[in-house]
C-alpha cells in the first residue's frame, strides 16, 4: 500500500481540510488548496511589495523583474484593448501574477498545485467572463449583443454565423479554464510517473538503478518543460483575458 | 448533501494523520473520485480562492500598481528631462562652435589686412628707395656727362691750340723766320672744318 502510493500520480491532486470548517451547510475548510492559495498570494504580493520598496530610479534585479512583469502585462492589454482597456489593468495583472506564481510554486515537490483544481481555474475564468459580461452591458446595453452579428455576413448565413458566434462565446470560460487545468494536471502527473519510474526501478538492485537514469534525466528535461508551461500558460489566460476584455470594450469587431 | 458529508467522513482519517500530502495511507474512498472532479471540494477551494484572490487583487492595486506605476513615470520624467538638458546644452555647443568660427573667420580676415598693409607698405618704401637711388644715379651720371663734355670742349679747344702751335712751329722750321699767329690761327681753324 505504502509502495503503490508513493508512485501513485494522482496523489498529489487530492485535499484535505487543515482547518475544518462548515457554514451553512457546506464543508468550507481550509484545506492544503487554500493554504496553497494563500502562499501564492502572499510569495506574489511580498515579492512585488519589498522588490520596489526602494523606488530606486536605477532598478536593481528584482525590481526589473517587478517592473517587467507589469510593464509585460501593461503592454499586452494595451496592445488586445487599447488604451481604454487599461482600467483592467488591475484584474489582468493580478490574474497573471496569481496564475504565475501559483504554477510555479506548484513546481516545487510536495508542493500543492492549485491551478491543478479545474474549479479554481473555471472560478477565475468566470471572473474574466463575467467581467466582461457585466460591463459589455453597462457600457453598450444591448448593443453588445452586436458581439454576435458580424458585419459583411449575408442574410441567409447569419442565424448559422450567430449561433457558431454564441457557442463560441460560450465555450470561452470552458476553454479558458480547462486549458490551465489540463496544463497543470497533465504535466504534473506526467512528472510524477517518470519520478515514479526511477522510484520503482531502483527497487531491482543495480541494473535497476542504472537503468533509472532515462526515467530521472527526463524527468529534469520535464522540469523544464513545465517550469515553460508553468509561464506560458499564465501567460495565454492573461492574454485571452486581454482579448475578452477587447469585446466587452469594442462589441462590433 | 450527500457528497459533502461523504467527503467530511472521508477526509477526518488524513485530517488525523497531520494533514500532510505526502501522507502515506490515504482513505480507499478518496480513489473513487478524480480530486479536481471531487465537488464536495468546490465550496472550499471557491471560497478561499474569492478570499485569498480578491485580497490580493485590491493589495496590487491599492499598493503594488500604483507604486510601480509611480516609478516608471518618475523615471521616465527624468528621462525626458535629462533628454531635454541634454539638448540644450548642446544648442550652447553649438553656439559656443558657431561664435567661435565667427571670431576665427574675423581674425582670419584681420590678419590678412595687417600682412596686405605691412606688404604693401614695405612695396611703397623699397619702391620710394629705388626711385631716390635712381634720381642720385641719374643726377651723378648727368654730372659725369656734363664734366666730360667739358674736358671734351677744353681738349677740342687745346686741340686748336696745339695744332697752332705745331703748325707755326712746322713753318718756322720750315719756312723760318716768325710766322703771323693769326695767319695761321685762321688756317688751323678752316682746315679743321
Amino acid at each position: 500500500m505504502a509502495a503503490a502510493d508513493k508512485v501513485d500520480p494522482i496523489h498529489q491532486f487530492q485535499i484535505h481540510p487543515i482547518i475544518p470548517l462548515h457554514i451553512g451547510g457546506y464543508d468550507v475548510s481550509f484545506t492544503n488548496s487554500a493554504l496553497f492559495m494563500v502562499v501564492t498570494v502572499l510569495v506574489a504580493s511580498a515579492f512585488l511589495y519589498m522588490s520596489t520598496a526602494s523606488r530606486a530610479l536605477i532598478p536593481g534585479r528584482l525590481q526589473s523583474v517587478s517592473e517587467m512583469a507589469y510593464e509585460f502585462v501593461g503592454n499586452m492589454l494595451r496592445d488586445a484593448a487599447g488604451k481604454q482597456g487599461m482600467q483592467f489593468f488591475p484584474l489582468v495583472f493580478s490574474l497573471f501574477m496569481f496564475v504565475l506564481v501559483a504554477n510555479l510554486i506548484g513546481l516545487f515537490p510536495y508542493f500543492f498545485t492549485v491551478t491543478s483544481h479545474i474549479i479554481v481555474t473555471f472560478t477565475l475564468a468566470a471572473l474574466v467572463i463575467g467581467t466582461v459580461l457585466v460591463y459589455g452591458f453597462a457600457k453598450h446595453g444591448l448593443g453588445f449583443l452586436k458581439l454576435f452579428v458580424p458585419h459583411g455576413v449575408p442574410g441567409y448565413l447569419l442565424p448559422l454565423v450567430v449561433a457558431i458566434e454564441i457557442i463560441s462565446f460560450v465555450s470561452r470560460p470552458v476553454s479558458l479554464s480547462v486549458r490551465l487545468f489540463a496544463n497543470m494536471l497533465a504535466g504534473h502527473i506526467t512528472l510524477k510517473v517518470f519520478s515514479g519510474f526511477v522510484v520503482s526501478l531502483s527497487a531491482f538492485g543495480a541494473v535497476g538503478i542504472a537503468g533509472s537514469v532515462l526515467p530521472l534525466a527526463m524527468a529534469v528535461a520535464l522540469t523544464a518543460l513545465e517550469l515553460l508551461v508553468a509561464f506560458l500558460q499564465a501567460y495565454v489566460f492573461a492574454v485571452l483575458t486581454c482579448m475578452y476584455l477587447n469585446d466587452a470594450l469594442h462589441p462590433s469587431h | 448533501m450527500f457528497v459533502t458529508s461523504a467527503y467530511a467522513q472521508e477526509t477526518a482519517p488524513a485530517a488525523a494523520e497531520g494533514d500532510t500530502h505526502a501522507g502515506t495511507a490515504v482513505p480507499a474512498a478518496e480513489h473513487e473520485t478524480f480530486p479536481p472532479f471531487n465537488a464536495a471540494t468546490f465550496p472550499s477551494q471557491i471560497l478561499w480562492l474569492v478570499i485569498t484572490f480578491g485580497l490580493f487583487y485590491l493589495f496590487l492595486k491599492r499598493v503594488v500598481m500604483p507604486r510601480l506605476g509611480g516609478i516608471i513615470d518618475v523615471r521616465n520624467d527624468r528621462i525626458t528631462q535629462d533628454l531635454d538638458h541634454a539638448a540644450r546644452l548642446k544648442g550652447e555647443a553649438d553656439a559656443a562652435v558657431a561664435a567661435y568660427e565667427q571670431e576665427l573667420a574675423e581674425a582670419k580676415v584681420n590678419a590678412n589686412k595687417i600682412g596686405q598693409q605691412a606688404n604693401d607698405a614695405a612695396k611703397a618704401e623699397a619702391e620710394g628707395t629705388r626711385k631716390k637711388l635712381e634720381a642720385e644715379l641719374e643726377k651723378k651720371l648727368g654730372e659725369a656727362e656734363a664734366s666730360i663734355a667739358s674736358i671734351k670742349a677744353k681738349a677740342m679747344k687745346e686741340v686748336g691750340t696745339i695744332a697752332e702751335d705745331t703748325t707755326s712751329a712746322i713753318v718756322e722750321a720750315l719756312v723760318g723766320g716768325k710766322s703771323d699767329k693769326s695767319e695761321i690761327a685762321a688756317a688751323v681753324k678752316s682746315a679743321s672744318r
